[in-house]
């Protein structure tokens, strides 16, 4: 599954770096912890959190994660976007919950 | 060049962790008694027992940076301070709009209370200061280097609130003035999340809420002499001035 095939199916909005529409998803990880993502996420996965600032991109990056999502109608910071647009990372949007769209996104990609 | 021992971490009854004892007249009587030359006055998003301590610590011979240990948006600790009452107030004003308006709660939080030099309560805050603020620590940085203010990541080896748990680690561009580290970090521990930030001033200090570990944790400032512009220019090691730690 790429991250193009989910926007639809969950509903959410792209702000940026599509680019990186076609990346291959292998999974999720939901923290707002940013030095938690950069030890335990894996590459692949997509990154789900509240967090809007650019340090979000440069570790998405650097982990080699799919796409981030942004909860709640949280919108990137400036910096933060125009990062994403640099590196071509999709930061996408969603006005859920990250209980919500965790357990969504899980469905839809362990189904 | 003079050497002053310094502790510029140290919270009030005003914060609500802050144990009930750490009235401004007993801050200054415990830094008196362990020999620190310098305090930082850092309740939680509040800047509110500043003033008062600045004036009881004069004739005890102490000097008072003022300012609060704000909270950013993103829930990062960040030690602010201010040159005199004027911005300090303008801080003040900056903090109230941005604190979220969640009620504290006494019995889980603890009291939130403003003294006064008699340890008389003369008012309680209602919002809980430990609340983030809805500003992010760019917006922040901008705020108190607008206001001429010093901003230092505050104990940034720890595991919760710090720069490094929360973004990971400093963001090269972010203006700061210095990076704090706690009692008991080693300083190599550190050094792999500075980035671009390692020609940085460390300074240790002892984020007392308690008496007793006022000043168990300080950094020694050579510099001319005690003032707020002096202690900047230590920060940035101008003409000999430093600051060391143990």
């Amino acid at each position: 599954m790429q991250v193009k095939d989910i926007i639809a199916i969950l509903d959410l909005k792209v702000f940026g770096g599509s680019q990186g529409l076609d990346n291959e998803i292998t999974g999720g990880y939901t923290s707002d912890l940013l030095s938690d993502v950069m030890g335990f996420a894996d590459n692949g996965k997509i990154w789900i959190t509240l967090q809007t600032h650019k340090n979000v991109i440069a570790i998405a990056s650097l982990k080699d994660l799919a796409a981030v999502i942004l909860i709640k109608g949280n919108e990137p910071d400036a910096d933060m976007l125009a990062q994403a647009k640099e590196e071509g990372i999709p930061v996408l949007g969603s006005n859920e919950e990250a209980f919500e769209i965790t357990g969504r996104l899980y469905n839809l990609i362990t189904r | 060049m003079n050497k002053y021992r310094a502790d510029l971490h140290i919270h009030t009854v005003l914060s609500p962790c802050g144990d009930l004892v750490m009235s401004p007249t007993n801050i200054i009587e415990k830094a008196r008694e362990k020999g620190l030359d310098i305090i930082g006055i850092t309740d939680h998003n509040t800047t509110r027992h500043c003033k008062l301590i600045s004036k009881l610590a004069e004739p005890a011979g102490i000097f008072v940076l003022m300012g609060a240990e704000v909270t950013t948006r993103e829930e990062v600790h960040c030690l602010t301070f201010f040159e005199n009452d004027e911005k300090l107030s303008e801080f003040q004003t900056y903090l109230e709009k941005h604190l979220p308006p969640i009620p504290n709660n006494t019995e889980k939080f603890g009291y939130q209370v403003v003294v006064d030099e008699d340890e008389q309560i003369i008012d309680e805050i209602e919002f809980l200061l430990l609340s983030a603020l809805d500003e992010s620590i760019e917006q922040i940085e901008h705020k108190v280097h607008s206001l001429g203010g010093i901003i230092i990541p505050a104990h940034i080896d720890r595991p919760s609130y710090s720069i490094i748990s929360q973004l990971g680690f400093i963001p090269s561009d972010l203006m700061i003035d210095g990076i704090e580290i706690s009692a008991n970090c080693k300083v190599a521990s550190v050094m792999p999340f500075l980035a671009k930030h390692r020609d940085k001033t460390i300074i240790r200090n002892s984020d007392a809420h308690y008496e007793e570990n006022i000043g168990k944790a300080f950094s020694v400032f050579e510099m001319e002499h005690r003032s707020f512009s002096e202690v900047k220019l230590a920060l940035q090691g101008i003409e000999g001035r430093k600051v060391t730690i143990a």
